[in-house]
């Protein structure tokens, strides 16, 4: 055990105007090491002490603007060019949106950073066994009352002088606080390596519980089974066939559902002795062909199929549709000119279904009806 | 309880201050009238402006007088009568809106039936957008208002000369009431005054944005008169720079939270891009309104908050005059962004937008005036009043 030394003299003042009195008193008086302990921020503190303005400041300031800058850009960079994609049909820079994330993250690294140098500068941490610890003095500021404490190792200190001039203050009380040496760190211990070791200890700790938490006591299966699914693509290769297609092409023969296929290929003759007009020529059927005639036949044939195409040579006029012929002509060769084509008159199936193509034959029949109208039609 | 008397000699206001009040109020009125003789309907509109600044200053006034009863506080005791006074234009507010009243067809479009006849969604909106439910609520408003202000002032004077700390009690009970009465009624006006002026146009924080205003503008017009009277001894001796910076944190809290609440109504409706929310702020886009919008955000939100960012111009008698000032045009500035451009696609701006402010600078000062002559400036009576002299930050 060393013999306690003097840290230093403490006065107690009730209200916080005794103690900016105090606090100026002493600055006048020429002190230098003092210390004042409120239990809550006194204004007008750092004139009467006469300390400069902080500089935590201007760190909270330059944190502050670099989160708020460095995120806006992040942003930025991740919704131009890292990762365009269009939402809302707004630009790629939409910077409304991002100003609430800004604001929060200048806020948050403003916070961060002060606390970080708070500790790491200002409290000097880990120097945490100040002689005032643990004294009656830092019980009551912390409490209701206001203190200063002189400290021995200012140059003007002198035991005798201190006391009177806080005692001529009016204070509460005055008291000297001793400490013990070996108590005491002098240096300061941020990059101790027994405290830097400590730190790096619970970072392993924590990172590991965490990891162990997230990924093993509550890790989940992701859900890809959608994304992965037991089956195979069109265009995929296997080894299961030969070809290696896993697309197999279709049996010889193989009919579609519905289809039923056209016999009468390359017979115009029998097309025209055997195949039937399956449709009445109701108003609803005429007009039905006439929609097709006009979209698909009119080009080539004619409004009224008089052969009067808007072609205009592009392409060798094609025949009336009221020469004796085709007026002769059963309704079953009509149908396999539209479905076949004829010479250069290209095949219409694959256009025209074969209800509408039945429908198309009466719309001709009744065209050239109109044209080559019989006495009796008058009636 | 301290019996000690608070030492306050009742000073009357110089007569130069009921005269620019008589000049501001003839010269406004003047300009309405001739606003109103050349273009009436513009003249309406100006007049709509005029209200809800009024309703800001009267129904702005009075939620602080409650909200100190409520609260408890000490530190703005010694000038709440300046509040009080600025209260009592809720009569002035009557007065502003019977020309309304009267003219209801002209300005809002859902007040014609076939109108409403051809559209659905004025006829979804008409169990609340028709003008007898309308006359009543505001009616309704009113009465409170006026019944608040009455009940609250009259206990507050009835202390002067009683000193009875029962009245404090009183008041505390109807300022309990009024908080909620202040919410919905304010909303309510701004939704009925101001928002159906756009009846196919909505947004749910618009109340908040009004009263966020209307705490904005109240506190602006008080803090020029409190800092100015105090300044030349006009309310007890001992009131200095806590006072000030307590008000002028307040100036910069509800700066702040104008800004917020004014950004969060533009990004949500930025944000979902929904036609029938988002031409409301194009219109205030385009043509020449784009430089009001940018006006507002200069004058309501970055002046003030550079001017009482840092903490010894929040202390400053002069910073805070002049911020008084500014915030209080700010709010006309405010007003007139939401009001006019329902008027005129194209933006417009003359003298007759001059006659209602000062119209309302006129009779604020007036009915302050009036106040004074009868009452006294500061509460003598109040059992808060030493403590909140004795105030130290
Ligand atoms: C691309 C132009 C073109 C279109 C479109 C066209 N045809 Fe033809 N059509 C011709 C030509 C050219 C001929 C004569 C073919 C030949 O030389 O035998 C012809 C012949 C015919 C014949 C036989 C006439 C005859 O005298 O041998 C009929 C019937 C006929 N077309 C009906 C139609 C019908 C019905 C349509 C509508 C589905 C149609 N065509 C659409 C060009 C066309």
């Amino acid at each position: 055990m060393n013999t306690p030394l003097l840290y230093s003299v403490t006065a107690l003042f009730d209200t916080p105007d005794g103690i900016i009195h105090a606090a100026e008193a002493v600055r006048k008086a020429g002190y230098k090491r003092y210390d004042i302990h409120t239990p809550y921020p006194v204004h007008g503190m750092d004139d009467a002490m006469g300390l400069k303005d902080s500089k935590l400041g201007f760190i909270t300031l330059g944190a502050g603007l670099m989160g708020g800058a460095g995120v806006f850009a992040f942003i930025s960079w991740v919704f131009m060019a890292a990762y365009p994609n269009v939402i809302g049909g707004k630009p790629f820079f939409s910077w409304p949106a991002f100003v609430p994330v800004t604001f929060e993250i200048t806020v948050l690294s403003a916070v961060l950073v002060t606390i970080g140098s708070l500790i790491a500068f200002f409290f000097k941490f880990p120097n945490n066994s100040h002689p005032l610890h643990d004294t009656p003095y830092m019980k009551a500021v912390s409490c209701d009352t206001f203190g200063i404490s002189i400290q021995a190792d200012d140059p003007k200190f002198d035991e005798a002088a201190v006391t009177a001039l806080l005692t001529s203050l009016h204070p509460r009380t005055v008291a000297p606080v001793c400490y013990d040496e070996a108590e005491l760190n002098h240096t300061w211990k941020t990059f101790d390596p027994k405290f830097l070791a400590l730190l790096a200890g619970v970072a392993l700790l924590v990172s590991a519980a965490t990891y162990g938490t997230m990924n093993v006591v509550l890790y989940m299966p992701p859900f890809d089974w959608m994304m992965n699914q037991n089956k195979f693509k069109p265009q995929q290769t296997t080894e299961q066939y030969p070809d290696s297609r896993m697309m197999r092409p279709v049996v010889a023969g193989t009919v579609a559902r519905g289809f039923t296929p056209y016999p009468y290929k390359g017979m115009a003759d029998s097309a025209g002795k055997s195949l039937v007009n399956p449709l009445q020529p109701t108003a609803k059927v005429l007009a039905l062909g006439k929609e097709k005639y006009l979209t698909f036949c009119s080009p080539c044939h004619g409004n009224f199929a008089k052969g009067d195409s808007r072609l205009r040579g592009q392409f060798p006029n094609p025949p009336t549709l009221h020469s004796d012929k085709v007026r002769t002509w059963p309704d079953g060769s009509v149908y396999h000119v539209i479905t076949e084509g004829q010479n250069i008159m290209p095949s219409y199936a694959s256009q025209i279904s074969r209800e509408e193509r039945w429908a198309v034959v009466h719309y001709v029949r009744a065209l050239q009806r109109a044209f080559n109208a019989k006495e009796s039609d008058q009636q | 309880m301290s019996t000690t008397q608070v030492p306050y000699q009742k000073k009357e206001l110089p007569s130069s201050v009921s005269a620019f009040g008589a000049a501001a109020t003839i010269a406004g009125a003047i300009i309405v009238a001739l606003t109103f003789m050349l273009d009436h309907s513009r003249g309406l509109y100006n007049n709509i402006i005029g209200l809800s600044v009024m309703t800001s200053v009267a129904v702005g006034a009075l939620f602080y007088v409650s909200l100190e009863y409520l609260a408890g506080a000490v530190w703005s005791t010694p000038f709440r009568r300046v509040l009080e006074f600025l209260s009592a234009t809720v009569f002035v507010v009557v007065v502003l809106a019977l020309p309304l009243f009267a003219n209801l067809h002209e300005v809002f479009h859902w007040t014609h039936s076939e109108a409403v006849a051809k559209d659905a969604l004025l006829q979804g909106k008409a169990p609340y957008l028709n003008i007898e439910f309308f006359t009543i609520r505001n009616v309704v408003f009113a009465v409170l208002w006026i019944a608040f202000y009455m009940v609250l002032t009259h206990f507050s004077r009835k202390q002067d000369a009683t000193r009875d700390q029962k009245y404090t009690r009183i008041n505390i009970r109807f300022s309990t009431a009024f908080m909620p009465v202040f919410a919905l009624t304010t909303t309510f006006f701004a939704i009925d005054w101001i928002m159906s002026l756009e009846p196919h146009w909505f947004s749910t924080i618009f109340g908040v944005y009004y009263f966020s205003g209307t705490f904005l503008c109240a506190l602006a017009v008080a803090t020029f008169i409190i800092v100015s009277l105090n300044e030349r001894g006009y309310l007890v001796a001992g009131l200095g720079k806590d006072h000030y910076y307590s008000l002028g944190t307040l100036l910069f809290v509800f700066t702040n939270f104008w800004a917020y609440i004014a950004f969060s109504q533009f990004m949500l409706i930025w944000y979902a891009n929904v036609p029938e929310e988002t031409f409301w702020f194009i219109s205030r886009w385009k043509n020449g309104w784009e430089y009001v919008s940018l006006a507002l955000i200069f004058t309501k939100f970055l002046v003030p908050y550079f001017v009482l960012l840092s903490q010894p111009s929040k202390m400053d008698a002069r910073k805070l005059k002049f911020m008084g000032v500014w915030i209080f045009f700010a709010h006309i500035v405010d007003m007139y962004w939401l009001i006019m451009p329902s008027f005129s696609r194209t933006v417009m701006l003359g003298w007759q937008e001059l006659g209602f402010p000062l119209l309302i600078v006129g009779l604020i000062t007036l009915t302050f005036v009036f106040k004074a002559k009868r009452e006294n400036l500061v509460p003598i009576g109040d059992p808060k009043l030493q403590r909140g002299i004795d105030f130290r930050i």
